[in-house]
């Protein structure tokens, strides 16, 4: 629509006559707008945004998607939320509730489940869609990361977009604690404990939380107002940002032919891509509608009101705060001590600087490896992960350890489920906790050499047919199958970094900084497989193009 | 046996109707008047002593075969097994009838299985255990039905049950391997059983803890969870957020990084 608008618009003096009413309506109206707004160079720019076509690079897009399934679900269910723990008693249809006293929050949840047209659906829809939310967000950063995209000049909205992550993870719990049934509420208690275990202050942060004792009756509330107001605002806000800067950066893209750092190959937004886009904007809404309409999710007329008395089994926060719940979960017991009259419980406090440091590596990372690595060049070609080994080994890691966290937290579930005892289960983690980002480490850098071995040999030597030939003068040899030269580039084509050299500054010292940095980037880049260069290619077969002799002579000069 | 487990209650409750109140008075309505309740008494309280003896004998019998190795010929117990003497009838109903017991294996704890006995033998067996030394009887079906509110039931089961068993009463772990098992499909006198005896790691709810009426309604409770289709779709085994989060890395991301892969192959 705004590229037809555009084109026309700027066409229309070349071929007035010709014209249709109807496009010389539209001409016309986008002149007006274009007259008063000057808005034509930004949809200049816009429409001209190229996409390039892999399908890891719609994972953001499906994060945009389900948020905007949330804002609209969401409004509905404002409508009919009361924001309030002012005591009722229950009288609505869920009979197992009837007679109960309750908060006015749980209550008004349970008629927009039971007693609203279409309310169920809408929570539904508005729950599994910010689950799929922050999981498509999760995995989107796992592309940016294992391909490097989030190297120079996208430093900055990687930043953004983990700031969106976290926005968005503050979002789910202040939602998940608004109904005020027992599951939320436990949630809240255990949110209340964190923050009670800060030394010193945590009493009084929880106190002004809370506006008195916990639970108190301001808690839902004041959620309900970060919840629809503030984080909302602040998130659309940054996702402004991470959008503009999108376009400003322009989009990554996989080596390949025609593909360089200086270009963008793919689809322009308009029209096609836009289109698309609109499509698939509707497949991720009908995905979400399918599973919300077949699948229940957070049953509260299950949990009933809150009440701090009951915890159920298996009271666990939803998925993106299990990482939370399962640090708290593996934190060795008795590390609490009374110094003077202030209560220090690093069994909680220490999980909470754990994560909180986790999490700040993570947000700055980029900054981390630009410095080791001492890269200030700009990257537009996507690494593929197993070209950065140290990276994506340092990556797996990070999951590993993230992945122990989120399983602790259903520590019980792992016992019943595959009957073993909860206490086997949480000191198995715990080793696993430290120990396997370390293998996950080695491991992972193994692979990624290994393949980059492979790649290497293929790219110099072609695939093995498995065509084994006897020549004239008696001898077996198999024909290697080459490449093309489209696919050959696909595997040559990467950086090679070396590791820096530690030298002196402009006063003729070496700093301690220079060798710390030295050291990093030696290990960074201690373990290499360099790219195929030119020569070495030419040399393997330059005159190997298809011939049998050929090959058999690029076989003989490699020596196998 | 009967008279044991009713005697606190007639005490506690002296106003409030009681199934073992109403028990009781209609006992007291057969002693004075006899007459057309009279079936119906003899087959909740009061065996015909002949019948009794019979049924108590049968119980020895299957008991000195199956059970005394680890119990006892006496039930007074041994190294491998506890005494059974006090226990009473509803946790020999419990354990026999759902097949927890004869054990098959040692372990953190005995497991549900497929019952061994048919019902009158379970009868039969608890009839010899109580016929030992008074304990816990087991559950008459007016006893099952005196009261019928679910709200009250699943109130009182979010306070009592629901930290072992779960709210929806899918189970949940306990510790060194043991685990409060899965309540949905369970007989409504089993779960009267269970709370009256505390079989393994369960604790006891007597009729001072959870009155009998309350029983009724956590079992009243129950029976509608089992009776009534989740409202909101399948629900995911009611284990909570942890299998929504399975679901939706699983299947939803799973589903739409599948899209993703389709739309982006077409274009190529």
């Amino acid at each position: 629509m705004g590229a037809s608008v555009l084109t026309t618009a700027t066409r229309s003096p070349a071929a007035p006559v010709e014209e249709s009413r109807g496009s010389r309506f539209t001409g016309w109206a986008a002149n007006y707008v274009d007259e008063r707004t000057s808005i034509s160079g930004l949809v200049k720019e816009l429409g001209r945004k190229i996409f390039p076509d892999h399908w890891s690079f719609m994972l953001g897009e499906v994060a945009l998607y389900s948020f905007v399934v949330i804002l609209l679900s969401g409004t509905f269910l404002t409508f009919f939320f009361q924001a309030s723990m002012t005591s009722v008693i229950y009288d609505g249809s869920y009979a197992p509730l009837k007679g109960i006293e309750m908060s006015n929050a749980m209550q008004s949840t349970l008629d927009i489940s039971f007693d609203i047209r279409g309310g169920l659906l809408m929570r539904q829809i508005h729950h599994w869609a910010a689950l799929l939310f922050i999981a498509s967000i999760g995995l989107h950063m796992l592309r940016i990361y294992f391909t490097g995209a989030f190297r120079k000049p996208r430093e900055i909205n990687w930043v953004v977009g983990f700031i969106l992550f976290i926005l968005a993870m503050a979002e789910g719990f202040t939602g998940y604690s608004l109904p005020d049934d027992l599951l939320s509420g436990n949630g809240l208690r255990i949110i209340d404990g964190l923050i009670k275990g800060i030394p010193i202050v945590g009493t009084w942060i929880s106190y002004l939380l809370f506006g008195s004792q916990f639970p108190g009756t301001d808690i839902v509330p004041r959620l309900f107002t970060l919840h629809i107001l503030l984080l909302p605002a602040i998130l659309v806000a940054a996702l402004g940002i991470h959008l503009v800067l999108l376009v400003i950066n322009k989009h990554t893209q996989f080596a390949g032919p025609g593909k360089t750092n200086n270009n963008v190959v793919g689809v322009p937004i308009m029209p096609t891509f836009a289109a698309k886009a609109g499509g698939f904007f509707f497949i991720i809404f009908g995905v979400i509608a399918l599973i919300a309409s077949l699948f229940t999710i957070n049953p509260i007329w299950t949990y009933g009101p809150y009440d701090p008395s009951p915890v159920s089994a298996g009271t666990q926060p939803d998925w993106y705060i299990g990482f939370a719940d399962g640090a708290l979960r593996l934190v060795p017991p008795h590390l609490e001590w009374l110094w003077g009259p202030y209560t220090f419980s690093l069994n909680i406090f220490l999980p909470v600087v754990v994560l909180g440091l986790f999490i700040v590596v993570v947000m700055f990372y980029p900054f981390l490896e630009a410095w080791v690595t001492g890269d200030k060049r700009e990257h537009h070609i996507a690494d593929r992960p197993r070209n950065a080994p140290t990276r994506t080994a340092i990556g797996a890691a990070g999951v590993t350890f993230y992945a122990v966290l989120w399983g602790a937290a259903s520590s019980d579930l792992i016992a019943t489920h595959f009957l073993i005892s909860i206490e086997g289960v949480i000191t198995t983690l715990q080793i696993l906790l430290i120990v396997g980002p370390i293998i996950a480490y080695f491991v992972t850098k193994r692979i990624c050499i290994g393949l980059m071995k492979k790649d290497r040999e293929i790219a110099l030597h072609g695939y093995e047919s498995g065509r084994i030939v006897r020549l004239p003068g008696g001898e077996y040899i198999e024909v290697h199958e080459q490449l093309d030269p489209y696919e050959r580039w696909r595997l040559i084509s990467f950086e090679d970094y070396q590791p820096l050299m530690v030298r002196p500054n402009a006063k003729g010292e070496i700093t301690v900084a220079q060798r710390v940095r030295a050291g990093l980037s030696n290990w960074f880049f201690e373990d290499r497989i360099a790219p195929v260069s030119r020569t070495e290619l030419a040399a393997a077969h330059g005159d190997a193009h298809g011939a049998l002799e050929g090959d058999a002579g690029a076989h003989g000069a490699i020596g196998h | 046996m009967a008279k044991n487990s009713s005697s606190p209650v007639k005490s506690r409750a002296a106003g409030r109707r009681s199934p073992l109140a109403s028990v009781a008075l209609i006992v007291i309505g057969l002693m004075s008047t006899g007459g057309a309740y009279a079936l119906f008494t003899s087959s909740a309280t009061a065996d015909s002593s002949v019948v009794k003896t019979q049924v108590v004998e049968e119980g020895a019998k299957l008991y000195a075969a199956n059970c005394a190795t680890c119990h006892g010929l006496n039930l007074e117990g041994s190294g491998t097994g506890p005494s059974l003497l006090g226990v009473g009838a509803a946790a020999t109903q419990f354990q026999v009838g759902t097949g927890r017991m004869p054990l098959a294996a040692s372990g953190p704890q005995a497991p549900q299985k497929p019952a061994q006995f048919t019902d009158a033998q379970v009868n039969a067996l608890a009839a010899f255990v109580a016929s030992k030394a008074p304990g816990p009887a087991a559950p008459t079906a007016a006893q099952l039905t005196a009261s019928n509110d679910p709200a009250k039931g699943a109130e009182l089961f979010r306070i009592n049950c629901a930290m072992c068993h779960n709210v929806a009463g899918a189970g949940g772990a306990l510790t060194e391997g043991k685990y409060a098992p899965s309540l949905s499909g369970v007989s409504a006198k089993y779960v009267w059983d269970a709370m009256v005896s505390g079989p393994q790691n369960m604790p006891v709810f007597n009729d001072n803890n959870i009155s009998p009426e309350d029983k009724a309604n956590i079992i009243t409770y129950l029976k509608y969870l089992d009776k009534t289709p989740s409202v909101g779709g399948y629900d995911l085994g009611n284990l909570g957020p942890v299998s929504e989060g399975l679901f939706i890395w699983i299947f939803g991301l799973g589903t739409v990084v599948g899209i993703t892969i389709w739309l982006t192959a077409k274009s190529n």
